[in-house]
């Protein structure tokens, strides 16, 4: 039907095709099947897809469009899932044994949101099991491949959703964050990642791993885009308590009024401390002089407490999960072992069948830092070092407009490389927690890439609320550099830009 | 030696909302099984709780009426264990800053005899906390089934300090506790429904000392006589235990109406622990003093202040007063009857006797509020007793056709002739009939005998069916008797 | 504290309800012991005085009215339960407790 391409293109720019007629829904959502058909036996990051419903949704949309009704810039455009938010009458199985049966009988708020807005919301993607892991080698239903070298990991927990993207075979997609799960995904597999600031997202149908710091945002090819999903998923809820009230927001319009500002750019110096690899320190040094030539005023800021965000994160958010995954059982829904001999022995069995390792390894040790006895020394102490991380940020940001840095430490590692060692894999997490805990609002987008040809993130965190201003400074250095925005060859070999 | 018990309790009440603890889905009993359930009810992934403002009001409530301490800032937590009929496999409840801290219930215990007051005192509460309800396990031969209807349902929990000793204080406790939440419309506290359940610590020490004793945590308490003959019973095995040389243990007994016996559940070392902490889905509640202000307008008399007012300000004898106030919709009647005009004491005594009564022995779901005879009426009916415009006894019989036909009792009086005489020369005709005709009545009364006179009363009431008035009558005998 | 020596694995299973195998067992022990040991890093952090952080942005007094939506059709809500019988999820026999 048309010259162009479907799969490369942003979601602004086929937003803008759609609207000249030029190209159909059905076509584009057509073309992302068919790239998946193609690429994903590879790259693994689709569970499951259900083709009919992504097209009859397109066909609507197509239909809105005739009838001259759009619902806005989202109308037609493909927005792949990670499989942990609820859709009605779809699979729901955080990649997990527990749940694989399990359909939805219900709606996330994003989801419906994102409906609203006219998206054509489609496929299951692969994730760490219940968003536990850095890798999605934790998934019950094998991992995900890195689109750029099939060899390694595409990060997590929403690999699946970062590759998807990397890999050409959504416009964009949805993932959760809880201590990066979005922003290092992002920076291996070359994608924009963005979390926004805590309660913009309603949490109301994401399956819950750790509440108080679990968000939703999107994997898209360039900042725009992401702006472009906020504006539709966002929004108070009322079925979530914490959920912002009252915010009314237009990111793709935000954005621009922030566009030529000379920001204050801090760079917390513990973030280029020992364990950044070489490379990586090169490519985030080059954009921050980027930003000191475009105007801008750079400083090198402190966040103390900032080593301790990992073990914080460790703490609570295992004990979150022990008790929000106490659920899955098999008595209401999910695997019932077939071996239990009484309401009780249920439990053991079910639970010991339907988890995987790194989640069994998280509960115990979130039922261990609650326990009797153990609850000050770890549960509460870590809570009060919580306080001490928000308010490093609070003091960084009295003084500058935002923080940069690296996204991850190194680029995508190996498959395997870390799956003995659970503390390395946790490590990997370092730099993205403390946006988690603070609550912040925080993206990473391609900054260049390694030797090995291995995409490298550049973190951008910014106050709480300030997504706008974050974008605008994303977007200053998306425009000023070509390699944003690529897709990763299909053949899973390492490459460069094209 | 001998040994005294020391009793707490911890009671758990539903509150009467319209909807659910953290969802929008009504509660209520009696439903097909599973129907009132959701997303949240069922815990399935993704679903998260929403705090219902009015049970958290109603729960305030009854912190106020209890004289509890309200909190300025109260948080929820999780409660960790695992049972069928935990959706979550943990309840959100209030662990460490409740909404409710210390508080009194003034409990009253039976006096001398059915008319004769009793003494009173206050049991002191530790606190109040919110929560939600489990749903319900009905057990087979080979498996149990779950109904959810319940789970989620606004429960508060009372928790009384080892304050009670014996098993009349913990029933009068009870009694009395109810008796409150029903009034200000907190609950129906149908234990039957379980609506109210309740639980005992129990534990005896020497007479004379201070420290506690070993602790049983009596469970399935399914009625007020049941929670009286369960703690009467498991003091009397504490007791035995000890005198036949044994030692208790601390564990968790169940209690067996059936039976009359108590068994045990779970000893110590199978105890929980609980991993409370606070829930990362729920934001602390803050109770400013304006919130305060507006929930106390709602909120009615204490019942047993009621009583002392009754017994102070309108001299009500202790009978009439304990039987007005066990009941508010009878109290209202009463009080609203009592503004209408008319002696208290004589209101006292038809809402008390002839009302009730009536009512019993009427229509099956006629009650107070809806019968034909209301506190004006009645206000008007007592109103022409004292105006001596008819007999208690002719009063009576006027109430009965207020209830058939909701007139007015003047218009009944005077359609149906019932004024009474006191036209002295026509009864003196017949009070000196009367004597003659009872002449050994008479003479009995001369010998002495002051009862005997109402023979010859009786005479004269039969004559005018009643409308003789009883003061003149009485009167006019005395005056010919002793002519 | 020593975390080798206060981890008591078979009282953590009880507590999460979660059996393990033997091999898992093996394993779990000394990861656990050892991610328990880096995170007791945290003591070195002086918390005088400080506030227990419980929410990202704290808030208060989020509550919703008292009104109760229509029933819908509760099967859609069974519909995932692995046994039901009449309405009700079957669970294996439960000895009360
Ligand atoms: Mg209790
Ligand atoms: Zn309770």
């Amino acid at each position: 039907m048309s010259h162009h391409n479907l799969n490369t293109l942003t979601a602004v720019e086929l937003g803008e095709l759609l609207a000249a007629g030029e190209i159909s829904s059905v076509a584009l959502t057509q073309a992302c099947l068919d790239r998946i058909e193609s690429v994903d036996p590879g790259v693994k990051a689709f569970l499951s897809v259900d083709r009919e419903d992504a097209l009859s949704q397109a066909r609507a949309s197509d239909e809105r469009r005739a009838a001259g009704q759009p619902l806005g810039p989202l109308d037609g455009i493909p927005i792949a899932l990670k499989d942990i938010v609820a859709v009605t009458g779809q699979p729901l199985t955080c990649a997990s044994k527990m749940l694989e049966n399990f359909v939805s009988p219900y709606d996330a708020t994003a989801v419906h949101k994102l409906k609203e807005a006219g998206a054509v919301l489609f496929g299951r993607l692969n994730m760490d099991e219940f968003a536990m892991g850095s890798s999605t080698e934790n998934s019950a239903f094998g991992r995900t491949s890195n689109p750029w070298d099939l060899d390694r990991v595409p990060g997590g927990s929403s690999g699946g959703s970062a590759a998807s993207v990397a890999a050409a075979e959504t416009v964009l997609s949805l993932g959760s964050d809880t201590g990066g799960s979005i922003r290092q995904p992002a920076a291996f597999c070359g994608t924009v990642g963005l979390k926004p600031t805590y309660g913009r997202i309603s949490r109301y149908g994401l399956v819950a791993f750790a509440s108080s710091l679990d968000q939703i945002g999107p994997f898209t090819r360039c900042v725009e885009d992401a702006a472009m999903f906020l504006d539709a998923a966002c929004g108070h809820d009322p079925k979530d308590s914490t959920s912002l009230p009252g915010l009314e927001t237009n990111f793709l319009e935000g954005m621009k009024n922030h566009r030529d500002r000379p920001w204050k750019i801090g760079v917390p110096k513990e973030f280029f401390a020992e364990g950044l690899d070489p490379e990586v320190r090169a490519s985030v040094e080059s954009a921050i002089q980027f930003y000191k030539e475009s105007g801008c005023t750079v400083e090198e800021v402190s966040l103390p407490h900032s080593s301790y965000a990992v073990p914080v994160y460790y703490i609570l958010a295992t004990a979150e999960a022990s008790s929000n995954l106490a659920r899955y059982d098999g008595i209401r829904y999910g695997h019932r072992s077939s071996e239990a001999t009484d309401g009780i022995d249920l439990y053991y069995k079910s639970r010991g069948e339907g988890f995987g390792e790194e989640v069994k390894r998280r509960i115990m040790l979130g039922t261990y830092v609650l326990s009797s006895g153990y609850y000050d020394a770890y549960y509460l102490k870590a809570q009060k070092v919580r306080s001490l991380i928000r308010k490093d940020f609070d003091d960084a940001f009295s003084k500058v407009d935002c923080l940069i840095g690296p996204a991850t430490p190194t680029v995508a590692f190996r498959a395997g490389e870390k799956t003995d060692d659970p503390l390395s894999m946790y490590l990997s997490d370092v730099y993205t927690i403390s946006a988690n805990l603070a609550g912040l609002p925080a993206m990473s987008l391609p900054c260049g890439m390694s030797s090995d040809g291995c995409p490298i993130g550049l973190q951008v965190i910014s106050p709480v609320l300030q997504e706008a201003e974050m974008l605008a400074v994303a977007k200053r250095f998306e425009e000023a550099h070509p390699y944003s925005g690529i897709v990763a060859p299909s053949n899973g070999k390492a490459g460069s830009a094209s | 030696m001998k040994y005294e018990a020391v009793i707490g309790l911890e009671v758990h009440v539903q509150l009467k909302t319209n909807s659910k603890m953290f969802t929008s889905v009504p509660h209520g009993f009696g439903n097909e099984p599973n129907r009132l359930i959701d997303p949240v009810v069922m815990a399935l992934p993704g679903s998260l709780p929403v705090i219902n403002r009015e049970a958290v009001a109603k729960s305030i409530q009854v912190g106020m009426l209890l004289g509890c301490d309200i909190a300025e800032v109260c948080k929820w937590d999780r409660k960790n264990y695992f049972y069928p009929d935990s959706p979550k496999n943990y309840q959100i409840s209030q662990y460490d800053q409740p909404l409710c801290l210390n508080g009194l219930v003034e409990i009253e215990l039976a006096g001398p005899s059915r008319s004769e007051e009793g003494p009173h005192r206050k049991v002191k509460l530790t606190r109040i906390h919110l929560e939600e309800d489990v749903g319900k396990l009905t057990h087979f031969e080979q498996d149990s089934l779950v109904d959810y209807n319940r789970a989620g349902t606004p429960l508060i929990e009372i928790v009384t300090e080892p304050d009670i000793y014996s098993a009349d204080e913990a029933f009068a406790f009870l009694t009395a506790l109810r008796r409150i939440l029903v009034y200000a419309g907190i609950s129906d506290c149908d234990m039957e429904k379980g609506q109210l359940r309740c639980d005992a610590n129990i534990s005896i020490r020497p007479v004379g000392t201070t420290t506690l004793g070993t602790k049983v945590e009596l469970k399935n308490l399914n009625s007020i006589s049941g929670v009286r003959n369960g703690v009467a019973y498991e003091i009397a095995r504490q007791n035995q235990v000890l005198a036949e040389g044994g030692s208790l243990v601390q564990e968790t007994r169940r209690w067996d109406a059936d039976r009359n016996m108590t068994t045990s559940m779970r000893t110590k070392e199978e105890a929980h622990d609980y991993r409370y902490f606070p829930d990362p889905d729920l934001m602390p509640v803050s109770v400013s003093e304006e919130w305060k202000a507006e929930l106390a307008k709602d909120l009615p008399e204490v019942p047993f202040d009621r009583q002392r007012r009754y017994q102070q300000e309108f001299d009500l004898p202790y009978s009439s007063a304990s039987v007005l106030i066990s009941d508010r919709m009878l109290a209202d009647f009463f009080e609203s009857a009592v503004e209408f005009g008319g002696s208290p004491a004589l209101l006292a005594n038809f809402v008390v006797n002839d009302l009730t009564r009536e009512l019993s022995s009427g229509d099956e779901g006629v009650d107070l509020s809806n019968c034909k005879v209301q506190p004006q009426g009645l206000s008007e009916l007592v109103k022409l007793v004292e105006e001596n415009v008819i007999s208690n006894q002719i009063a009576r019989e006027v109430l009965g056709e207020m209830l058939k036909s909701g007139g007015n009792p003047r218009d009944i009086v005077k359609e149906k002739g019932l004024e009474q005489s006191s036209d002295e020369g026509e009864l003196e005709a017949l009070c000196r009939e009367a004597i003659a005709a009872n002449e050994k009545a008479v003479n009995q009364y001369r010998e002495g005998n002051a009862k005997a006179i109402n023979a010859v009363k009786g005479f004269v009431m039969k004559a005018t069916k009643g409308k003789a008035n009883p003061k003149v009558v009485n009167d006019l005998i005395e005056r010919l008797v002793n002519e | 504290m020593n975390p080798e020596q206060s981890i008591d694995l078979d009282r953590l299973c009880v507590l999460a309800r979660l059996s393990l195998t033997p091999e898992e067992k093996e394993k779990l022990g000394p990861q656990l012991a050892r991610i328990i040991g880096y995170v007791e890093q945290l003591n070195e952090v002086d918390v005088d005085g400080i506030e227990p952080m419980a929410h990202a942005i704290p808030m208060e007094n989020v509550l919703r009215k008292d009104e109760a939506t229509p029933l819908v059709d509760r099967e859609k809500y069974l519909k995932n339960a692995p046994a039901s019988r009449a309405s009700q999820v079957v669970v294996p026999p439960v000895i009360e407790g």
